[in-house]
């Protein structure tokens, strides 16, 4: 079972959030060529291993989280706020 | 190796089963092939069967990291249908049907396919509706489609709960009548036995680990038992497709999820077809074993383990109990995971390139045991000619960019959706 260390509620379990998405895409510029965007929409990195990914506490405190999460093992090592980086604390 | 007959089992019975021959070629690899399929699951191994039948290029090897059936060929619910509403699937998926019907004979190998019917449960007047559009849409393909009262389910599911106080009353159902299920491990070796009677190399417990380029050109491969070369290199391999592509610095539209599944133990006849839950997400079917064998949605985060978590679990079983509470009384035998490639429209990709030598077979969702024979024979003939087949020229790589998305739910580029 996953578990997840929300800042706000202390670690809860998984049924309580649901996933978003890769959290390492951004935007482009609204007038970024075509490709660009294609990529931005379609394209993912979709790794073995680390992944930093959006979660929303749905069911707790509804706020969005940052979580580095292992693909292969499900083990997280940093959960944080949407504006932070694992880097930045570690 | 012989025929599979009645002959051939009685007279190796009177020898005492001791002249069976194993079903396919242990080969050590060789060091060039016209073809390298990579991923010995089943639509590899459709691929390879059909490279060899349709377009006689025999010389032909499977590159399987594990062993033959290992994998999502061995992981999935065994259902087999065609009823999809988009133009890109449905001709795709009916022509899927029509291998399906034949395969046994054409295999020489007895898949179990049984038409056994696919019936999807409506609950509501407006579900009902949209049900009876897919069936009008599926028949204007060709595909048989029937819509059904609720007595008319009631009737082939006599243990669906059929009480007016139930939290989603029965409505009514569609049902396609010529789909079913067929053994999935069969189906794996069937096309193995098969594609290796027509010479092809099936080489188990060899991980591709990187490609050979020359120049912008794939020329082969680097595995875990040496270097092969080939002119063109087919990639079969569901939700390791992103980990392969990473070695060419190719980012796909796919995103690897985990789907499970279950099995109980075996009970007698209790499910007389497949079934489906309209108001969550549960399907369902008995084995020929007795096992019933269900499953709901994929967990909805991006995974690579082949195994999931526990609140799907539970919101798989709630399903199912809903629809069937007499479900809670059977013992759950199993329960496993496989790993998805979600794309990001729900459908799947079958295209030259977009390397030269380089040919993808991927994006499969929680789809992909059912098209595996329409799979192997469009992404055979991909292969061959260095152009779709008019069954898969609707599933290019580049219908992402150009706005050709075959969004077959309407959900739009979320992996998880779909």
């Amino acid at each position: 079972m996953i578990r997840i260390n929300c800042p706000y509620c202390g670690e809860r379990e998984h049924s309580e959030f649901t996933y978003g998405e890769d959290a390492t895409r951004t935007t482009p510029d609204n007038d970024a060529p075509m490709e660009e965007w294609n990529k931005f929409v379609y394209e993912r990195d979709n790794p073995a291993g680390e992944h930093i990914e959006y979660w929303h506490h749905a069911f707790g405190c509804r706020a969005w989280l940052k979580v580095q999460r292992n693909t292969i093992t499900h083990d997280i090592s940093w959960v944080g706020l949407p504006h932070e980086n694992p880097e930045a604390t570690s | 190796m012989g025929q599979y007959n009645a002959l051939n089992i009685a007279w190796n019975a009177l020898r005492g089963h001791k002249n069976w021959q194993r079903a396919w070629r242990d080969p050590e690899p060789k060091r060039n092939y016209d073809v390298i399929i990579i991923g010995g699951g089943g639509h590899g191994l459709a691929t390879a069967y059909y490279l060899a039948k349709n377009h006689g290029i025999t010389n032909v090897a499977i590159l399987e990291k594990g062993w033959i059936g290992g994998g999502n060929v061995g992981r999935n619910t065994t259902i087999v249908r065609s009823n999809y509403l988009l133009d890109g699937n449905a001709p795709f998926y009916e022509h899927g049907m029509n291998l399906w019907r034949d395969m046994a004979q054409d295999l020489n190998y007895n898949v179990m396919f049984s038409p056994r019917g696919v019936m999807n449960i409506a609950h509501t007047k407006s579900q009902y509706d949209t049900f009876a559009r897919r069936a009008n849409t599926m028949r204007l393909n060709g595909i048989q489609a029937e819509l059904l009262s609720r007595d008319e389910v009631l009737e082939r599911e006599p243990i669906i709960d059929g009480s007016a106080d139930t939290r989603f009353p029965v409505w009514g159902g569609i049902l396609q009548p010529d789909a079913g299920n067929a053994r999935h491990d069969a189906v794996a070796w069937g096309y193995a036995r098969a594609a290796d009677q027509l010479g092809v190399d099936i080489i188990q417990n060899c991980e591709v680990t990187d490609f050979i380029k020359q120049g912008e050109r794939i020329i082969g491969v680097k595995t875990s038992r040496g270097d092969i070369h080939a002119e063109k290199v087919g990639m079969a391999v569901a939700g390791s497709s992103s980990r392969l592509a990473e070695k060419l610095d190719l980012r796909l539209p796919i995103e690897s999820h985990v789907l499970q599944a279950f099995v109980t133990e075996p009970y007698k006849p209790l499910i007389n077809g497949v079934v489906t839950f309209g108001a969550g997400h549960f399907y369902v079917s008995q084995s020929d074993k007795g096992g019933v064998v269900f499953g709901g949605d994929i967990d909805g985060y991006n995974t690579y383990a082949q195994r999931g978590n526990l609140p799907v679990f539970e919101d798989v079983i709630a399903g199912g109990l809903t629809m069937m509470p007499c479900l809670s009384r059977l013992k759950l035998l199993r329960n496993w995971g496989g790993v998805m490639d979600m794309s990001m429209d729900g459908s799947p990709i079958i295209d030259v390139g977009p390397i030269d030598g380089l040919y993808l077979n991927t994006g499969w969702c929680y789809g992909g045991f059912k098209a595996t024979p329409a799979s192997g024979y469009c992404f055979a003939h991909t292969i061959a000619n260095d152009e779709a087949h008019e069954l898969n020229k609707a599933y290019t790589l580049d219908r992402f960019a150009k706005g050709y998305t075959i969004d077959e739910k309407g959900m739009g580029p979320y992996p998880k959706a779909h």
